[in-house]
């Protein structure tokens, strides 16, 4: 028998064996159906939900606050990064700071940045560019500290200044390290916003959806709201692999 | 086999070149009181050394013995604690020059085009982007080169590559070519196709070239002479000159002056080795 045929259809086994197991432990009612809805049930009420429903409009408002959240943390890491990662000593200097922030959970600051902004989507935001912008400064200035040397040298050879060396090969080699940032920063950002939704007097998000299902014990559309969740976190790393396979293509070679 | 013709005279710091008429070729490259230590090894100390303009020089000694450093020295990339190197009296700053590194994949730019690549070096020297193309365009005619230079490097063989890194070197028409153990990171058969094309590239150009080997056997097939270094404190134990016509093939391989040549070589590079 031929596997390589089979090869790429691989991944859909885990699917079909998971909705298998779930389908049929729903239907022996093994656990009970309120806490466990089946898969018909929940993926109606997700279907539901996103076509016209208060879920589509919860998904819209994550996706709204993760990217506002990524897009500030990379605007203010990216640059900076770069100056750390250009001068050694400075980044010495920074880096007991930069990795104390990096791992305070994000989660810890609530009350400070509620403080600092109010109840709004500020608050929500900010934390969470708080938490991606240490991730993706730290990525950024290692791949900017880790160009390879000979690569330096032969633009050095070249007669490139240093300012060209630090945009026409630092810039550049520290890319797919940027990239790695990049994804762990909006993964980050969004695990926090979607627990800022459901804690901090959120009206609106996903963290709201699920824990207002919760409380009132709708089942399905926690479940449903719980999927939308992941797979907005799956799509986001996804979309930034695409981008990255686009426009860093040396990455990895 | 002496080794009396060698091209090192003694001459003192600043005077380049003697005024010998027509007789010996003025040299290009004066290298004076040149001395540089790693922590406690002294790897040169007051060393002197005339590199003859037009020729491929090979440099080959044992290990460790600075063979490297020497042509880093020579072209910037390392700082000598002392001593003066002149290009017809003139400073590294004030020429063209080009090098070509061991390890290739990380010498050459991933994210540009093989042409883009060789053209890089005219970007420094701020020619205009269609003035770019038109020299690299005749440069790689001119070398008769059969790669798809629209290819990024990592779509090349490692040969393909490191003929893109002397190309690179070649674009800026340097007066003096280095080539830090260019070959060594290819398998064997790359390597004879690369000896012939930097043979073939020699010959078009005429470019005074310093090439660093680890393989005796290389060293002596492509040199005009063969500078055979002593354990460091470095000292010129030998400038052998290879009198073998170009362009040399197989057949040189196995010519008797050759093999003479290659075992005198062998003898210096043992008597060095030995001496402890």
């Amino acid at each position: 028998m031929n596997t390589e045929k089979f090869k790429p259809f691989l991944p859909i086994v885990g699917v079909a064996g998971l909705l298998g197991v779930w389908s049929v432990v729903t239907w022996q009612q093994w656990v009970d159906p309120v806490l466990l809805p089946s898969p018909v049930l929940t993926f109606k009420a997700l279907w539901q939900g996103m076509d016209g429903g208060v879920l589509g409009f919860d998904f819209v408002k994550t996706v709204y606050r993760t990217a506002a959240a990524t897009l500030i943390a990379a605007v203010i890491a990216i640059p900076l990064g770069i100056v750390l990662g250009s001068s050694e000593n400075l980044y010495r200097s920074l880096e007991f700071v930069i990795d104390f922030f990096r791992s305070t959970p994000a989660s810890a600051m609530f009350p400070l940045f509620l403080i600092l902004f109010g109840v709004g989507d500020e608050t929500k935001i900010s934390v969470a560019a708080f938490g991606a912008v240490l991730v993706i400064l730290f990525n950024v200035a290692y791949g900017v500290m880790n160009a390879r040397k000979t690569r330096l040298l032969a633009a050095k050879v070249m007669g490139a200044s240093r300012l060209r060396v630090l945009f026409d090969v630092m810039l550049l080699e520290s890319l797919p390290q940027t990239f790695v940032g990049l994804r762990n920063g909006v993964s980050l950002a969004l695990v926090i916003i979607v627990v800022a939704e459901m804690f901090i007097g959120s009206q609106d998000g996903l963290g709201h959806s699920v824990f207002e299902a919760q409380q009132l014990f709708e089942m399905p559309r926690m479940y449903a709201a719980i999927f939308a969740a992941g797979v907005l976190g799956y799509g986001l790393n996804l979309l930034f692999l695409v981008i990255e396979r686009r426009f860093v293509h040396w990455s990895g070679k | 086999m002496s080794a009396a013709p060698h091209a090192l005279r003694v001459q003192t710091a600043g005077a380049p070149s003697s005024p010998a008429v027509g007789a010996t070729k003025r040299p290009h490259v004066t290298i004076r009181g040149l001395s540089k230590r790693f922590d406690k090894a002294v790897i040169y100390d007051n060393f002197d050394l005339d590199i003859p303009r037009g020729e491929l020089i090979s440099v080959f000694g044992p290990n460790g013995c600075g063979k490297s450093t020497l042509i880093n020295m020579i072209a910037g990339l390392i700082a000598p604690d002392a001593g003066q190197i002149l290009f017809d009296g003139m400073l590294l700053s004030e020429i063209k020059f080009g090098y070509v590194f061991q390890n290739y994949r990380e010498a050459l730019f991933p994210w540009l085009r093989a042409f883009d690549n060789i053209a890089y070096p005219l970007k420094m020297m701020q020619v205009a982007p269609a003035e770019r193309r038109a020299r690299t365009e005749k440069l790689v005619a001119h070398l008769g080169v059969k790669i798809d230079l629209n290819l990024y490097p990592y779509h090349m063989s490692g040969g393909q590559q490191q003929l893109v890194s002397i190309m690179r070197a070649l674009i800026v028409e340097p007066e003096i070519l280095f080539l830090d153990e260019p070959f060594s990171a290819l398998d064997y058969e790359m390597t004879l196709f690369m000896r012939e094309q930097l043979q073939r590239i020699f010959m078009e150009t005429g470019t005074t070239t310093v090439l660093v080997s680890h393989d005796l056997e290389e060293a002596v097939f492509l040199a005009d002479r063969v500078l055979l270094l002593s354990r460091h404190p470095a000292r010129v134990a030998d400038f052998t000159p290879v009198k073998a016509a170009r362009p040399r093939t197989d057949a040189t391989l196995s010519d008797p002056e050759f093999v003479l040549t290659k075992a005198h070589c062998l003898d210096v590079f043992q008597r060095e080795v030995r001496r402890a």
